[in-house]
């Protein structure tokens, strides 16, 4: 009950910063967001109290229970088959569905591949990365930049985007790798800032705050991919892609010695593994991804400005992880639908999305650090003695 | 020479001021090792609380002065208690966890604080009430405003005081042994959550002051005022050390100024950038930073 002493404490303390204005009192439209605040911070104590004491084992049990008789109703079922259902109903979703679900379904597919670069650097590798959307952004310009000036076609500029962007994630991670956890993340959301102001001042190159107009469209031999639900069987494929590398990645060679280093650096270098030059490689590669996601996006909004890399938006896809699980392919999916997906349903809580966001993130961490779906090989995460 | 003595006065108003915030960054991190993110939300919650105070009290029909002051030390107060519950919620129950989980649920503080502040008190600047410290001095081309010479002293005093609490009271004395050894601490009879709370409501008291001082002195605050000079502030408290208190003061003092002349001399666009980049070299070569991290007798 000792939380709950403190969140009301809290509650009582955020109320005169937001009831107040200087023009004088003002309770109106502040009252309304102190009030979903209040009511929202009541209830998650109150439910996670009920769940302490038990009293909801009474619906648990019958929910585990069904759980377990779905996984033997299922298990049985080849891996390739599930996989296989959700692949078609991808497939076939955009047939069945509106404008404004191809919409929806385009930044969903968007932030699962910047979730699962992002993945590779926080989850697997275990480097807090504040500056991620940087890559993003970097291959959003490449496109944007190659495309109008060299008149390059969409299917060469994105491997080159992912290119440009790894190696911009190698020149982030050149230096900072040798740092302490911490210190990494104020670093690397350093090198974000960095890359935005340069975006936004760089005026030769990146015309500044107002942007790169009139980005071409993909096409595919000469015919334009006019339409949204085109554009999403591109993402599409790009995700789909995104997700069997990592996948791989995760279950190979490469993958065990980034889960070691996450666990236990120094002693994964003990047992023969290059700490310095795996990390720089998960930072590459995280970053690969993010600049594919970054030229499909220039080139589906057919503009770029600065200000759609703030860090915010890193915090944004930081939040997607660490909701899903890290280190969770599946979680991390999970996390990009929850995160984009239902703030489309509750369209009237628009601006409350990033004070929702802070709120999951900080009560994931103190609830189920591990996140809605762990991962299934994660240890305990070793501390850093001083 | 004029112009370079008038941005050597402007980067040291600036200095002091980010000064003030890095205190609050080395004193927690020094005690619990986490850098707390939320530490410039507690500066731009200082700024708004002192705006709003301010109008208040002078709708009240108070001195000018006299609501200036009631509202500084109000907001200080408040950003204190503030920051104590932010601990007692976020991060108390983190203590033993990773530091990954610690880290992450600061951010979300951070996060959701600035983004309560923009829901309620709107995405626009508002303007501070900058006549009570109008005008100014004049030596040729070279001015130095009242309020400069406000922040100054102001800035000043709260070193004094912070001094005089960490190395003459005993809740100081409790706070350098907690940041040495918590265990040893503990087993001496210190109660480390009393000192980690005070420890944070120092710092956040510090950074309401300069969220005041950066509002009368630019004439507004932002919301979202607390996330750059809250970077800045954490490279200035790496720049000197992190944990170090004279070293915060002297980070704070060279990112301030440096900060001014890049943006006096070389570029007033990139000035944000100059900060990040003597971070990140400060970090690579020299992370115990100029005074040395583990200096035992000044770390808190």
């Amino acid at each position: 009950m000792a939380c709950g002493v403190g969140l009301i404490w809290f509650l009582i303390l955020l109320w005169p910063l937001l009831g107040i204005q200087p023009e004088g009192l003002e309770f109106g439209k502040t009252f309304k967001v102190f009030g979903y605040i209040a009511v929202a911070a009541v209830f998650i104590m109150f439910f996670y109290q009920i769940q302490e004491a038990g009293h909801l084992d009474a619906v648990g049990d019958p929910i585990k229970s069904a759980q377990g008789k779905f996984k033997q109703a299922y298990g049985n079922m080849p891996r390739w088959a599930l996989l296989g259902i959700v692949l078609v109903a991808a497939v076939i979703f955009p047939l069945v569905t509106d404008r404004y679900a191809h919409d929806v379904s385009i930044s969903v597919l968007i932030y699962i591949c910047l979730g699962l670069g992002l993945n590779i650097v926080v989850g697997l590798a275990g480097l807090l990365d504040l500056g991620y959307i940087a890559f993003y952004g970097v291959g959003a310009y490449t496109y944007a930049l190659m495309s109008l000036h060299f008149g390059m076609s969409f299917w060469v500029c994105l491997p080159v985007a992912g290119m440009t962007a790894a190696i911009a994630g190698s020149i982030v991670g050149y230096p900072t790798l040798r740092m302490r956890g911490d210190y990494l993340a104020i670093v690397t959301l350093g090198f974000g800032e960095i890359v935005r102001l340069i975006f936004n001042n760089w005026m030769g190159l990146t015309n500044g705050p107002n942007g790169i107009l009139g980005i071409p469209r993909p096409d595919i031999f000469g015919f334009q991919l006019k339409q949204l639900w085109m554009l999403y069987y591109v993402i599409l494929v790009i995700a789909v892609f995104t997700i069997l590398s990592v996948y791989r990645l995760n279950f190979s060679r490469i993958g065990r010695a980034w889960e070691a280093i996450r666990e236990d650096e120094t002693a994964a270098e003990l047992m023969g593994v290059n700490t310095f030059m795996l990390k720089l490689l998960a930072y590459a590669m995280g970053a690969t991804f993010a600049g594919f996601a970054g030229a499909f996006f220039a080139a589906r909004m057919r503009f770029v400005g600065p200000e759609s890399f703030t860090f915010l938006e890193s915090a944004m896809v930081l939040a997607m992880v660490v909701l899903g699980g890290m280190g969770s392919i599946p979680g991390v999916i999970l996390g990009v639908l929850a995160l984009v997906a239902l703030p489309e349903v509750f369209r009237e809580f628009e601006l409350y999305r990033m004070l929702v966001f802070g709120g999951v993130m900080t009560l994931m961490m103190l609830i189920r650090p591990a996140g809605i779906w762990p991962a299934a090989r994660v240890g305990r995460r070793s501390e850093e003695e001083d | 020479m004029e112009f370079f003595i008038q941005q050597l006065i402007n980067g040291i108003t600036l200095g002091g001021v980010y000064a003030l915030i890095a205190l609050g960054y080395t004193m927690v991190y020094g005690i619990i090792q986490l850098i707390n993110f939320a530490h410039g939300e507690f500066f731009a919650a200082g700024g708004y609380m002192g705006v709003i105070l301010i109008s208040f009290l002078a709708a009240q029909g108070l001195n000018p002065y006299a609501c200036l002051g009631l509202a500084l030390v109000l907001s200080m107060g408040y950003c204190a208690l503030l920051a104590m519950a932010v601990e007692r919620l976020a991060y108390k129950p983190l203590r033993n966890a990773s530091r990954l989980a610690a880290l992450l649920s600061a951010l979300g503080v951070s996060i959701f604080l600035q983004n309560g502040l923009m829901l309620t008190q709107g995405v626009y600047d508002k303007p501070y009430p900058t006549e009570i410290t109008s005008g100014g001095f004049e030596w040729g081309l070279v001015s130095v405003s009242y309020m400069q010479i406000f922040i100054v002293a102001l800035t000043a005093l709260l070193l004094i005081a912070l001094n005089i609490l960490v190395f003459k009271t005993r809740i100081g004395k409790a706070m350098r042994a907690t940041s040495q050894d918590k265990v040893m601490a503990a087993l001496v009879g210190i109660n480390s959550n009393r000192v980690i709370a005070t420890t944070f409501a120092i710092g956040a008291a510090l950074a309401a002051a300069a969220g005041i001082m950066v509002g009368l002195y630019y004439g507004s605050v932002n919301y979202s005022m607390g996330f750059v000079p809250g970077i800045k502030a954490f490279a200035a408290a790496v720049l000197g050390g992190i944990g170090n208190i004279t070293g915060a003061l002297i980070g704070g003092l060279i990112i301030g100024m440096v900060e001014i002349f890049a943006a006096g001399y070389i570029s007033g666009e990139y000035k944000d950038v100059f900060a990040f980049i003597i971070l990140i070299g400060v970090l690579y070569f020299r992370p115990t930073g100029i005074m040395g991290e583990n200096v035992d007798d000044t770390r808190v």
